[in-house]
């Protein structure tokens, strides 16, 4: 008896352990992992079990971008600031620099909406919001590529890694001042943030302790072409004394201090488990998963791995406030649609408060609640309503006196106001889509589109397609 | 017994309110019905060379190419004087209602644009990170009445700022475009939301909320501009045209206790003079425009004015005619309110080559005079110490 019902319970037990996660469980990873969810991609990853979904995320990541960089990221550069120029020049370069960034801009989140692992541009954007550096100050658009090269390359790396190549990166010493930083004439401004943000946190450190950094860090230079060099005349090689401990330190053995406080391990992971997880740590995964990361000596992916199998993950749906990036590039990744200049898309981003490459200040965008106020959100909806209203099925808006539906002028109507946003060839055909995605019902799209029911409930025997328009100006898709 | 008189005039303000409408904002008790209007000077305005201590041979030195010449400035002392450019509020100065505040700043200053901001704006210690703006903290624990519109509405910028991390507020540029637009905003749902969605929800709110008071206050254009006594000048330019905006929605009958309005362009490292003298003159021009609007609605003396900046210039001009981020700076305080006249300390420059100014007032004393002698509110757990008032402000 014992034993019929042990084996009972053996053959019901890979049901359990095998069960899907399902389009509501696939929308979830792929969203936070990545941009918007695509109803195909859902359907790749629905039948999963968690484990093999997390590991097929992880098994399939790139390390470089799919979308060509603008041709200039490879030419040389003026320096800026470059002196005996007329007023003529400069504007011309101002013009040229702003072009470029805007290009750059535009590659990005090109790369973000087309990755076959969206995964790797979701860790660069959490390392760029990490590691800040921003244009504005850097002044050199190539510096910013490199930098973005940098991350993707290691985005799934070490971090102890990164941390170390990262001090060394030109964006980032021209951000952080590195450059200014010599023997006598100490610039803290690295020393300061690598402990306050890039490591420690607040609270974990002396003024004490940033002062004596910044002497070893003395000597990391830039030569004529922006490329690091290391200059022994303008390092000081007196004893420093960093966390209590006394010796003739260089820059490497300050990052080595940092890396060897488990303290640093918790502070990366906490900010990360805020990115993907959650505003609301729980201490106990915070505390399993940064000693873990430690122990691991840094190695990302598997934390990433971890982190993303904690129940807490799965149950975390609508907690966390889509990004602009994540509003913008995954709602065209979920519905297939690619505007024909992205440089337009980056400004609509700009203006929504991420402006990629450019982020506020060296702490990096705040996030979470902050990227909505009256006009972000205002503008978020328009962005929205303009697709929606596309999405809005055609014969509904365009009635005509005699009960006649004037199709012709509905799709002009439509492409004008495509033409005035700048974003033509988005076409957002929602019959097409739910046919294709067999949408069928109200209830299939709010699934695939949400990730907690609608706050305003939808009127009843909508279709698919109908739905699509209020369910993108619901409240609830502003959160994911 | 300050709290029985408190209640007194307020019994009697409202026994006034039911019978002369007409008369309740001159005769409002303390309290948020009295405006505030922040004047960001983005960039942080060169101070040095907008209250010009034009008596000291130190300025001349410091500044010999940049240096506004005597015959130029504008007197109000002995030692110090306006930019030219700012020759609209000398009729203010004449009347008392121009407070020019020098050295404001704060203990060990940031001169960074985007940390030395956050620490106005959040009213923080230059070393505390906080994630609300000090108003907001403030309508917090101190709410505006139910029938404000909002707590405060963002004019020329999309940054909340003072207002960010909770308050009621809302950025608006045209009034008629928020209010079309606000449709798009869904109404409140009661109901167990995520933190995030409630955010949401009270985003939405708070825009629908703003744009029914401004859509049931409709447009009044004055019965017949040219008979008015007090025909606004012509606005011209982005900083007059918000005050407009904020005049018009004021005269609407809207409610709220603050607007900021932001001034873009001082960041002057290079050919300061042409830039500083346009944007002074538009900032002159746009104040006592605002003056002449709340005084055809009888809010003048209910209406004060603050300027702020993320900080001064260095007293010492750089190699290209222009000046790099410094410390203690030069502000305004209007209003018909005001106890007009010069506080805080002339910039010490004697002896001075390459170094900052010190500060005479902290901006938190500012802010700490605002809201207990403008609004009547408690200042005292705002900005985790107590800050001395000033006596800028007549009964």
């Amino acid at each position: 008896m014992n034993c019929v019902i042990r084996l009972l319970l053996l053959a019901l037990l890979p049901l359990q352990a095998w069960a899907g996660i399902g389009e509501a469980g696939a929308r979830h990873l792929l969203s936070r992992t990545g941009f918007g969810a695509n109803p195909a991609q859902i359907a790749l990853y629905a039948p999963l079990s968690r484990q093999q979904a997390v590991d097929r995320l992880l098994d399939h990541v790139s390390y470089s971008a799919l979308t060509a960089p603008p041709a200039w990221v490879n030419e040389p550069f003026d320096r800026p600031g470059k002196t005996n120029l007329s007023e003529d020049e400069k504007k011309a370069l101002q013009k040229e620099r702003n072009e470029h960034a805007q290009e750059l801009r535009g590659w990005w989140l090109e790369e973000m909406r087309i990755s076959p692992s969206p995964l790797a541009e979701k860790m660069t954007l959490f390392w760029h919001n990490h590691f800040v550096s921003a244009l504005d100050k850097v002044g050199v658009p190539q510096l910013m590529y490199q930098q973005n090269v940098l991350l993707r390359r290691q985005a799934l790396g070490n971090f102890g890694q990164l941390l170390h190549t990262i001090a060394r990166d030109p964006a980032m010493m021209r951000y952080l001042d590195t450059v200014n930083n010599r023997k006598g004439q100490p610039n803290e401004n690295f020393a300061r943030e690598v402990m306050e943000l890039f490591t420690l946190g607040e609270g974990h450190y002396s003024e004490q302790d940033i002062r004596q950094a910044a002497r070893a860090f003395t000597g990391w230079s830039l030569d004529k072409d922006f490329q690091f060099v290391y200059r022994p005349n303008l390092h000081d090689n007196g004893d420093k004394t960093i966390f209590g401990q006394q010796g003739n330190f260089d820059g490497d053995d300050v990052l080595d201090m940092l890396l060897r406080k488990p303290q640093t391990a918790r502070f990366v992971t906490l900010k990360l488990w805020k990115y993907l997880v959650s505003p609301a740590p729980n201490e106990a995964d915070i505390q399993r998963l940064s000693a873990l990361f430690y122990r691991d000596n840094y190695e990302i992916r598997p934390l990433l791995r971890a982190m993303l199998l904690t129940p807490a993950f799965w149950n975390s749906q609508g907690q966390l406030v889509k990004s602009p990036v994540e509003l913008t590039v995954g709602t065209l990744v979920t519905f297939d649609l690619t505007p024909p200049d992205w440089r337009a898309l980056a400004g609509l981003n700009r203006q929504l408060g991420q402006d990629v490459f450019n982020p506020p200040n060296v702490k990096g965008w705040p996030g979470g609640d902050a990227w909505i106020n009256s006009t972000t959100l205002l503008t978020r909806k328009q962005f929205l309503d303009r697709l929606s209203h596309d999405a809005a099925p055609i014969r509904n808006s365009f009635v005509m006196a005699d009960g006649q539906m004037d199709e012709q002028r509905g799709r002009e109507a439509r492409i004008r106001r495509l033409v005035q946003a700048g974003l033509r060839p988005i076409k957002l055909q929602p019959d097409e889509w739910a046919a294709i995605y067999h949408v069928n019902t109200a209830a299939d799209a709010t699934r695939l589109l949400l990730a907690v029911p609608p706050a305003q409930p939808l009127p009843a025997d909508m279709t698919g397609a109908q739905a699509i328009a209020p369910l993108l100006l619901d409240p609830a898709y502003q959160v994911h | 017994m300050f709290q029985r008189r408190e209640f007194l005039k307020a019994m009697g303000a409202g026994l006034l309110v039911s019978v002369l409408p007409n008369l309740s904002y001159a005769l409002a008790p303390a309290g948020y019905q009295r405006l505030l209007v922040l004047v960001e000077l983005k960039g942080g305005n060169d101070g040095l060379n907008t209250v010009i201590p034009y008596s000291s041979d130190d300025y001349y030195r410091l500044r010999p190419s940049i240096g506004i010449a005597r015959p130029q400035v504008l007197q109000l002392s002995e030692q110090v004087g306006l930019h030219p450019a700012m020759h609209s509020l000398l009729p203010l100065w004449q009347n008392h209602e121009v407070a020019v505040l020098q050295g404001v700043g704060y203990p060990e200053p940031n001169l960074s644009h985007f940390r030395s901001i956050e620490i106005w704006e959040t009213a923080s210690a230059s070393n505390q990170y906080l994630g609300e703006g000090w108003l907001t903290r403030l309508f917090r624990s101190q709410p505006t009445p139910p029938g404000f519109a909002a707590d405060g509405v963002v004019l020329s910028s999309q940054n909340l700022g003072p207002l960010d991390g909770g308050a009621r507020a809302v950025v608006l540029s045209n009034p008629q475009d928020f209010a079309r637009q606000a449709k798009l905003a869904a109404d409140q749902q009661a109901g167990a939301h995520s933190s995030a969605l409630s955010h949401i929800l009270k985003v939405e709110g708070d825009i629908r909320t703003a744009a029914s008071a401004l859509q049931q206050a409709p447009m009044k254009p004055p019965a017949n501009p040219a008979d008015a006594p007090t025909a606004p000048p012509k606005a011209a330019g982005g900083f007059a045209q918000a005050i407009n905006t904020l005049a018009d929605i004021l005269q609407n009958g809207t409610r709220i206790a603050v607007a900021r309005i932001t001034l873009t362009g001082f960041d002057t490292h290079g050919n300061q003079q042409p830039t500083q003298a346009r944007l002074l003159g538009e900032l002159a021009d746009g104040l006592a425009l605002l003056k002449t609007r709340m005084q055809a609605q009888g809010r003048w003396d209910d209406t004060l004015v603050l300027s702020y900046a993320e900080f001064g210039r260095r007293p010492r001009e750089n190699g290209n005619r222009g000046t790099d981020h410094g410390t203690a700076n030069s502000h305004f305080l209007l209003g018909g309110r005001v106890k007009g006249g010069l506080y805080g300390q002339t910039a010490p420059l004697a002896g001075l080559s390459d170094g900052n100014l010190p500060y005479a007032i902290d901006f938190r004393q500012l802010y700490s005079t605002v809201v207990q002698d403008w609004w009547g509110k408690d200042a005292s757990s705002l900005f985790g110490q107590r800050f001395g008032r000033l006596p800028l402000l007549r009964a």
